[in-house]
């Protein structure tokens, strides 16, 4: 019999072994759809090699907000207020545009108190991943409407919800988000590649994830329940991921693939599901998603990509180096500076 | 007959032409806003400053962008008071709306240079009365009408020299550097200014007893607003971003600060050593600042009242989790809208405490331009160095206002980056924790984003939290932290600027002062000794957290006054937090808060009354 070592575990391409990825446990909800996020977030990172140190995380304030304490702990980390995490993420890129900005926000953080921050977010093209894990519900509050509650879906209470919800999908493809997308907490493959094609675009990726709240909003009545998403779920289009480290093989049919050539070298092929479909045309991108909501599906998909877009941090033409990092001989003008201007004022 | 070689003829027999009052008196310019009179108010300032008198203006601007009244004030004075006047002494009244009233406030033996047509003199004869006909002489050297509106100021620049003796020489100076490079509005502006001196030469008897006269007081000094000043301050404190919304009066903060590093933090390859971004609200500028603070930027903001109310909850955040960031509060008068271009100390309180729960914040409180700019130096050090954000009280008065003063200097110790690990430490030390009081003064070690060290990283939250930065719900651990922070607090005590003393150790009346509130006690102090008697020390305030000597001063006089610029005796009330039960009966308060600056006549009657005088 053959003596055994111990084991040694997986590493990725840059050596790093899957807990290298992993957060404190989680105290969300056994089979809150948010766990399943976090999950589909290690996994991605670690298959992808991305450096936990390059990565700043950052939050608002819910049950998703507390989330970016289960993954990466390896990674600095900032739960903000309620909110206004975009602000706070701002400042950070500004601070040091070289790191990967990866924000966690919920249907209430976002769409409600929010909902000031996110649109400007948008309107810079803020290079960040923003994920939102929608529940449609108010999880730490126990249990009140949010603004992306369906209209006619009910609380565990009775209490049906008359107002329209707000698409965070058809606004972030208006306001000037480059990359926008639907999924689902409970479809592990196609999260999976939206966050690896995610990690490679430049600009505002705003991925808005149905993410069931089992102990608020996962009843009969509820739009936002695991049972109404395994049924209504609709997704546009198949994607399928290379990253830049990876061989491209062609293996597809022309003519019913988009390929997208992400700004980092990868590439994101997706494959037709619906007819009017065109991942570059915002436009049709809107007028899908509301057609249909009308019909009671749930668009689910990459909607709108834009691989090459100018963000806000490219407008500010920052010098090479992270602002925070500089030292004094490049912030602090001359003495001879202060001179002259104080000559001036004479 | 060419300007300068005319003299207005006097009246040597008049009673005011035998007491002359040199260099001692306010002209006060009354026109329209958006008349375009900022230009030659500025000449007429800077005409002053160039014969060596010491000078300040103040304008008193309406919240609207045409058609209001508003009132540019300029003082000369020998003393070198640069307070505000109690009253105007040579009024030039420009706008037909507010002329009557405006000369029925003056007091008798004032003067009033007025456009003719609006016959003033029917309203007084115990002043002296200039009537021009200014829209007559605009019209002769200035063909193109839509210039006139604006030309017309610099008539009455012209006529106000002929009469106060202003040197002509200093006033053509002034013009040329007002209007640089631009040759056809220097010749347009100077013809017209000439117009208005020949005029006023050849139709005009001075009857009016005020004269300027050359002096040597103003050698070296430099004229500049608080708010370019506080700009300077970042600029030289190393700011790389700032996040802000517009909102009078800190908005020329931000716009200074632009030129500023468009002019002197570019790099060679063209691109930035910063970011300035214009935020949606003020919820979100503060945010973007903590976010850059947290990430290791030196960071700020420009706000004022309503901004500050808005920044409340991040500020909080900004105290619990430890982050740096500087805002710059120009105050103006609230509450609410308030007066947006008047002057006030009134968002002390609200600043020091701002944001719910146990929460304080360092308060810095520039008396003048200068401390403006050196304090706002101060502020990037002591927010990195104490981990929270800071805060420079200014206001409207110091901050839209020119003033005179002494050059600035060069820093002459470097930027404190204050306590941040590398990952060279973090070999060195295995790993840290965030909020853990290694030094005994308070304050933790902290890591930046990016840190290439996988023990580097921490989790900032402004929920509970341990020493280790670990969420947190333990009394225990809560306490720990609290406590930590107060001692945080006496270490920021010793850290920030000391109080500015005058005393002589025989005078049992103290006053205390701060900010804009500075140059009238300086005066009122000399109305206090020559008219009533009353001998005072000063202490000038210009921290919070006060440092011992604040309560050392306080010790040693039986009676303070404190003086400022709210109706609520805001500093007084944060004095009392912190002084022995036996010491707090010594505080009365002298108080000024119509949205005016602080004139010293004011403070000085109302302590000479609580003196029984």
């Amino acid at each position: 019999m053959a003596t055994t070592s111990a084991p040694t575990p997986k590493v990725n391409r840059i050596g790093l072994p899957v807990l290298d990825y992993r957060g404190n446990k989680t105290t969300l909800c056994a089979g809150c759809g948010h766990n399943a996020i976090s999950e589909r977030l290690i996994d991605t990172m670690f298959e992808l090699g991305i450096k936990p140190e390059h990565v700043m995380k950052l939050s608002g304030i819910g049950c998703s907000s507390k989330s970016p304490a289960y993954f990466l702990n390896r990674a600095h980390s900032f739960n903000s207020v309620h909110g206004r995490m975009p602000s706070v993420a701002t400042g950070a890129l500004l601070a040091n545009k070289n790191m990967l900005a990866l924000g966690v926000s919920g249907d209430g953080d976002s769409a409600s108190i929010g909902m000031g921050q996110f649109v400007h977010m948008m309107r810079r093209n803020l290079p960040m991943i923003y994920i939102i894990e929608d529940n449609g519900v108010y999880g730490l509050t126990k249990g009140q409407f949010s603004a992306t509650a369906d209209v006619g879906s009910t609380l565990k209470t009775g209490v049906i919800n008359d107002l329209p919800p707000i698409d965070t999908c058809s606004l972030a493809i208006q306001l000037g988000a480059t990359f926008v997308a639907r999924s689902f907490s409970g479809d592990k493959q196609q999260l999976s590649t939206m966050l690896k094609a995610a990690f490679s675009h430049k600009g505002t990726v705003m991925i808005d994830v149905v993410s069931p709240c089992v102990t608020f909003n996962d009843h009969e009545g509820s739009t936002k329940s695991y049972k109404f998403m395994q049924a209504n779920d609709e997704p546009i289009g198949e994607a399928d991921f290379v990253p830049s480290f990876e061989d491209i093989e062609v293996d597809y049919e022309s003519g019913t693939v988009y390929e997208v050539h992400m700004h980092d070298g990868a590439q994101l092929r997706l494959k037709k599901l619906h007819d009017d479909y065109d991942p570059t045309d915002k436009v049709r991108a809107v007028s899908l998603l509301m057609e249909s909501h009308a019909n009671n599906e749930v668009l689910t998909g990459i909607f709108y990509v834009k691989p090459e877009s100018e963000t806000i941090i490219d407008q500010m033409n920052m010098v090479d180096d992270a602002l925070a990092t500089l030292p004094e001989s490049r912030t602090r003008p001359s003495k001879e500076a202060l001179d002259k201007i104080m000559a001036y004022l004479q | 007959m060419a300007s300068g070689e005319v003299a207005l003829k006097e009246q040597p027999a008049s009673p005011a032409a035998q007491k002359r009052i040199v260099n001692d008196f306010s002209i006060q310019v009354a026109t329209v806003n958006g008349s375009g009179s900022q230009s030659a108010n500025s000449i007429l300032l800077k005409a002053i400053f160039g014969m060596g008198i010491p000078v300040s203006g103040k304008n008193l601007f309406p919240s609207n962008i045409s058609g209001l009244p508003t009132w540019f004030t300029i003082r000369a004075s020998k003393h070198g008071y640069v307070a505000r006047k109690h009253n105007v002494d040579v009024l030039v009244a420009m706008n037909p709306d507010s002329a009557k009233d405006d000369t029925l406030a003056l007091e008798p033996g004032a003067a009033a240079i007025f456009e003719a047509s609006l016959n003033l003199e029917q309203y007084r004869s115990d002043i002296s009365l200039y009537p021009v006909p200014f829209d007559k002489l605009t019209a002769a050297v200035c063909p193109e009408p839509k210039l006139r509106k604006l030309v017309k100021n610099m008539v009455y620049v012209g006529v106000v020299a002929q009469i106060l003796h202003l040197d002509i020489k200093a006033v053509e100076a002034a013009v040329r550097k007002q209007f640089a490079r631009k040759q056809k509005a220097v010749d347009l502006n100077w013809s017209a200014v000439q117009a208005g001196y020949d005029y006023a030469a050849e139709n005009l008897v001075k009857v009016d007893p005020f004269y300027l006269e050359p002096m040597n007081a103003t050698e070296g000094k430099i004229i500049i607003d608080g708010n370019t000043a506080a700009a300077m301050g970042a600029l030289f404190a190393g700011v790389t971003v700032v996040a802000w919304y517009p909102i009078t009066p800190s908005t020329s903060v931000i716009e200074a600060l632009i030129d500023l590093l468009k002019r002197h933090r570019i790099e060679a390859d063209g691109k930035a050593s910063f970011a300035v971004l214009q935020a949606e609200d003020e919820l979100a500028a503060i945010g973007m600042v903590l976010g850059a603070g947290w990430a290791g930027a030196r960071s700020m903001t420009a706000t004022s009242g309503p901004g500050i109310s808005l920044m409340a909850e991040f500020t909080g955040l900004g105290y619990w989790a430890e982050i740096p960031g500087v805002i710059f509060n120009v105050q103006r008068t609230g509450p609410s809208t308030g007066m947006p271009t008047r002057t006030m100390q009134a968002d002390v309180l609200s600043t020091a405490f701002l944001s719910h729960g146990d929460t304080r914040h360092v308060l810095l409180l520039p008396g003048n331009v200068k401390e403006c700019y050196e304090h706002g130096i101060a502020a990037f050090d002591l927010a990195e160095r104490l981990q929270t954000p800071v805060f420079v009280l200014s206001d409207l008065d110091l901050g839209m206002n020119n003033w005179m003063s002494d050059p600035f200097q060069y820093p002459d110790k470097p930027l404190d980056r204050g306590k941040v690990l590398t990952a060279e430490d973090l070999n060195r030390l295995g790993g840290f924790s965030r909020y853990k009081d290694v030094d005994g003064d308070g304050i933790g070690y902290r890591t930046l984003p990016g840190t290439d060290h996988p023990a580097a990283a921490y989790f900032t939250r402004g929920s509970g939290h341990n020493e280790k930065a670990a969420y947190s719900e333990k009394p225990g651990e809560y306490l720990v932290q609290m406590q930590r922070l107060l001692k945080k607090w006496e270490t920021a005590r010793t850290l920030v600027p000391k109080p500015v003393i005058v005393q002589n150790g025989k005078s049992k009346i103290g006053i205390i002062a701060y900010g804009t509130t500075d140059p009238a006690i300086v005066e009122s102090r000399d109305q206090l000794r020559s008219e009533y008697d009353i001998e005072t020390d000063y202490l000038r305030l210009t921290a919070y957290p006060f440092s011992q000597e604040v309560f050392d001063f306080i010790a040693s006089h039986e009676r303070i006054y404190v003086a400022e610029q709210n109706r609520d005796a805001q500093m007084a009330s944060l004095l009392k937090l912190d002084l022995k039960p036996s010491e707090i009966g010594k505080l009365r308060s002298i108080l000024h808060y119509n949205g005016l600056p602080v004139d010293a006549r004011s403070l000085t009657e109302q302590l000479a009354r609580q003196e029984g005088k």
